[in-house]
């Protein structure tokens, strides 16, 4: 080690230049600690609520399942065997605990395989449709909501805004079955160019497969980010606009920059706070599938299960899912609570 | 604010990278949504049945999601129909008038004293893998339903009566009944292979849905499924009824009934069915649709309202919480009077249905039973208003009929919230019954097998589907039907007990003889209807509609108007022949296609030049 590098060690580790790092280090620690506790009590809180909020549901699960067709009362007591639904409630709840920790949650009363199975087929699916539709919506959203803070007041600001509330409010089914109608069966001048519903033709493989299913993937996605993009636009343009007026934004334009850097690297970066907190409770949400859209579209995803699994209801199926998504938003918006230090350090200080 | 950001902008790329970036993106997500555009329709939809490659593809939406492909848990409709497909059954239904046809029996015979039914097994049918199917699959089958708990889910009332099953050659099987029952010639039970499911460990969770093709002889084999997406067969080149005309059965899974109606109308579909029916709105806008064909068939369903009865248990407990008005058989006649079913013909079904008389539906010809004219309860306030005088519920002041018990009478009405003709009923039941002097309250819930299930109810909409074989829907109107205890299920549909119609329904099950049998049933049902407890309104038809440039003809059952979805057997997908394919509706779907593409090219090509040159032209103006 050469003497530069020595001092340069010593220095570093000299209490007076470790300090104010050590400082911010075990805050950051303390504060995520805080955080993930929260998001764990949160999670139990959501597995005890889930067990006992369904079993309020009036009505005998086996009887509901079976209703309709003759059951003797010793096959009855079998499927109470099957189920469980013959111990006392804290056995079951207790079972159901346990079960949960290993990754077990049961199995569905209407298609006879467990929870976890039933969620792991159509959760690729959900995310193939969500994720796809919350980059695009996130991008548009961040992209136009920028674009008309940094114009506002002018003709374009008016039409963005006003078109991005008007399709936010819009019902997003029939949105959907609007767009079926144009695009799918074809109107006029305009062509059926797209599939009427469904993930897949079926019977295609490889680069045909992949296809296939953006083919269909297509105005689902239209429909959702039509939706969707306006409210990351408004709170975009709405956080923006707080900054706008700020002396650093006037620096930046002093020192000669150009318009546009001065809006995506010092405006931007600084306005990004509330939109990220919306990314993040829309990354939860993801996975929760949609169920209006998934319905219209009759994709394959959890949002259908879940609709599904309430008319039954499916208890299993039910606090399974209901289990799943909660877990999901919680953990994105530990994730979120997580970033906030690192995008402001006033945050967790 | 940290000043690092700041310093993170001096240090940034300058401007030619944010624009190479954003031209390839819009490059990019135009080449991305036209090979998406034009990915399918320019190499014609697969699934349309006159395809370019000449493979024809029956494609029918359906509704409902498969609950399990083992014919020992299925329960929903589109999973039976689909077993029916995959496995022969011992007998069939004829398409003309419903009485039993040979399947994968030819011969059938019941020993004098009526206990024991010896089955000749055809010698011509083989499963799937070449194996041959014989009397030795049908015991197994059987006999695991009467030992096993799972393997008697769904079927399970079918062997309740069995005795003992057994195979003593290949082509002879024996079932031996505990006592005679007329309904051996309508076993509706999938035969499984015996070599392949004997093999299955728990029947309650094997689902029969990961291994393909699935080995069956019925007149297609099931080649793949995909969860809430599709269930596709192909046709059995050696099913011993000729194989169908079809290269290829696709199930497609339509959550939205306007969307699959879409689907229809571009072609993407063969045959819509709706569940159950397409409403008549979406029947009246596919009716003049070319290439389109509306099935409106006299339905199997009945549509009724049912009297709760005052719910008792086999050991005599009472339970729920009935009206004790409605204990009044002159009560219940009362209330039959005062509803005008033309009404709902006209108005709720907009003329998709006819009008309900006897508790079996016209089509099932041999069971249809009428009331004579004295005994016919039509339509008459008047007399339903003096039926209720002499019952002794007499109007107050304000006009309101008053129970024994002081009080105006209120009747719950339990109704199913996803029906729109239960809710629309309902309001006319306000009206009519109003004016009567007795108030309803319309019970609509998700879920009502629960407070139907505890006798928590005045009157219920209720409405079953009936097979060729009546047995079913009379036998939940037995006292055997009660659940035993007030805690357990029973398999009654709404408490009725009746001794007489008891007796009835033990004759005619001990009736092997057609004609007479036939006679007890409607017997059955005169009864039913006197007592008042079921006032059947209406019998909605089977509306349906299929694309005639994709079907060329297709067998209904009945055959001189029937039904095609949900029969009572296989023969609408069996029989149906496509139509000469002559590519007209995919030459035009893919011309379509490419002017879209054009058409989206220049738009998108446009918006790419334009936003390039504006950025261009406005570039010295924003530095």
């Amino acid at each position: 080690m050469s003497s530069v590098q020595k001092a340069a060690a010593e220095d570093l580790a000299s209490p007076a230049a470790r300090t104010p790092r050590a400082h911010t280090t075990t805050a950051y620690v303390r504060y995520g600690a805080g955080k993930v506790g929260g998001a764990a009590v949160s999670l139990f809180a959501v597995l005890v609520t889930g067990f006992f909020l369904f079993r309020l549901i009036p009505g005998d699960p086996v009887k509901t399942m079976t209703g309709g067709r003759p059951v003797s009362a010793e096959q009855l007591a079998a499927y109470r065997r099957e189920f469980g639904l013959d111990l006392p409630l804290w056995q079951q709840f207790t079972d159901y605990c346990g079960k949960a920790l290993t990754g077990d949650l049961g199995t569905s009363y209407q298609f006879r395989a467990p929870v976890v199975d039933k969620i792991g087929e159509a959760l690729p699916n959900t995310l193939l449709l969500t994720g796809t539709a919350f980059v695009l919506y996130t991008a548009l959203g961040i992209v136009l909501g920028t674009r008309a803070a940094w114009r506002h007041g002018r003709l374009g600001d008016r039409l963005n805004t006003g078109l991005a509330l008007t399709l936010y409010s819009v019902p997003s089914f029939w949105l959907g079955l609007l767009l079926i109608i144009v695009f799918s069966v074809g109107i006029g001048p305009i062509p059926g160019l797209f599939p009427t519903g469904g993930m897949e033709s079926g019977g295609e493989e490889g680069f045909a497969y992949v296809l296939d299913v953006a083919h269909h993937l297509v105005l689902p996605v239209v429909t959702l980010v039509a939706v969707e993009y306006g409210q990351t636009l408004l709170v975009t343009r709405s956080a923006l606009l707080d900054e706008m007026g700020s002396d650093y934004l006037t620096t930046a334009r002093a020192k000669g920059l150009r318009d546009d850097l001065v809006r995506r690297r010092h405006a931007v970066p600084n306005a990004l706070l509330p939109t990220v907190t919306l990314v993040f409770v829309n990354l939860g949400r993801t996975v929760a599938g949609v169920i209006l859209v998934e319905t219209v579209f009759s994709w394959p995803g959890l949002g259908g299960l879940f609709y599904q699994a309430l008319s039954v209801p499916d208890l299993p199926l039910v606090q399974g899912l209901f289990l799943f998504f909660a877990a999901a938003v919680i953990i994105m918006n530990t994730l979120a609570d997580l970033v906030y230090p690192l995008l402001d350090p006033r945050v967790g200080r | 604010m940290s000043t690092q950001v700041h310093g993170r902008g001096l240090s940034g790329p300058r401007r030619s990278r944010p624009r190479v970036a954003r031209l390839t993106a819009v490059v990019g997500a135009a080449t991305l949504t036209l090979s998406a555009g034009l990915a399918t329709p320019l190499n014609p939809a697969p699934q349309q049945a006159s395809a370019a490659d000449s493979k024809s593809v029956l494609t029918v939406a359906v509704a409902q999601s498969v609950d399990s492909l083992s014919p020992f848990l299925a329960q929903r409709l589109v999973s039976t129909s689909i077993h029916r497909l995959m496995y022969e059954y011992l007998t069939n239904y004829d398409p003309k008038d419903n009485h039993a046809v040979p399947g994968l029996a030819t011969k059938w015979e019941p020993s004098p004293d009526k206990l024991t039914w010896t089955y000749t097994i055809r010698s011509d049918s083989k499963w799937s893998d070449g194996q041959r199917a014989t009397a030795e699959d049908a015991a197994w089958t059987f006999n695991t339903m009467m030992t096993d708990d799972g393997a008697a889910t769904t079927n399970g009332s079918f062997v309740s009566n069995f005795r003992k099953v057994t195979a003593p050659s290949p082509t002879r099987l024996v079932i031996e009944l505990k006592k005679p029952q007329a309904t051996m010639t309508a076993l509706d039970v999938p035969i499984v292979p015996k070599h392949v499911w004997e093999k299955v460990d728990d029947f309650s969770k094997f689902n029969n849905d990961k291994s393909f093709p699935v080995v069956g002889n019925g007149p297609f084999v099931l080649t793949d499924y995909k969860p809430d997406s599709y269930v596709r067969l192909k046709p059995n080149k050696t099913f011993w009824r000729g194989a169908p005309k079809f290269d290829e059965l696709v199930f497609r899974y339509y959550k939205d009934q306007d969307a699959a109606v879409a689907a229809l109308r571009k072609g993407e579909v063969s045959f819509v069915a709706g569940s159950p029916s397409l409403t008549p709105a979406q029947a009246a806008s596919l009716k003049n649709e070319k290439n389109i064909r509306v099935n409106d068939a006299p339905g199997r369903r009945f549509y009724a309202l049912a009297t709760n009865p005052g719910a008792k248990a086999k050991n005599g407990r009472k339970f729920g919480d009935g009206d004790p008005s409605l204990l009044d058989e002159r009560v219940r006649h009362a209330l039959f009077m005062a509803v005008d079913r033309e009404t709902i013909i006209d108005k709720v079904f907009q003329g998709h249905a006819v009008e309900g008389e006897g508790y079996i539906p016209p089509r099932f010809s041999q069971y249809f039973w009428k009331p004579s004219a004295s005994q016919e309860l039509a339509y008459d306030p008047a007399k339903a208003a003096q039926l209720l005088d002499q019952a002794g519920y007499k109007k107050n002041g304000s006009g309101k009929r008053l129970g024994k018990d002081g009080k105006p009478i209120t009747y719950r009405v339990l109704c199913h919230a996803t029906d729109p003709n239960d809710k629309a009923v309902g309001q006319y039941l306000e009206e009519w019954w109003g004016k009567l002097g007795i108030g309803v309250t319309l019970d609509c819930l998700d879920n009502v097998t629960d407070p139907w299930l505890a006798g928590t109810y005045d009157l219920a909409f209720d409405g079953w589907s009936v097979n060729p074989d009546p047995d079913f829907v009379l036998s939940i109107h037995t006292c055997a039907a009660l659940p035993a205890t007030p805690k357990d299920t029973g398999a009654t549909d709404n408490f009725v007990c009746d001794r007489r119609y008891d007796d009835l329904y033990a004759r005619q099950l001990a009736e092997y003889d057609p004609a007479k049998r036939a006679t007890v049933v409607k017997q059955m049902e005169s009864r039913l209807y006197d007592l008042g407890y079921m006032n059947v309104m209406a019998y909605p038809n089977a509306v349906e509609a299929y694309r005639t440039d994709q079907i060329k003809s297709i067998q209904t059952m009945p055959s001189a108007a029937g039904n095609i979805y949900g029969q009572d057997g296989y023969w609408s997908w069996w029989s149906a022949v496509p139509a000469a394919s002559d590519g007209s509706s995919d030459d035009s779907g893919s011309t379509g296609a490419l002017i879209g593409g054009v058409v989206a090219v220049v738009v998108l090509v446009g918006a790419g030049v334009f936003f390039v040159l504006r950025r261009r032209s406005t570039a010295d103006d924003r530095e």
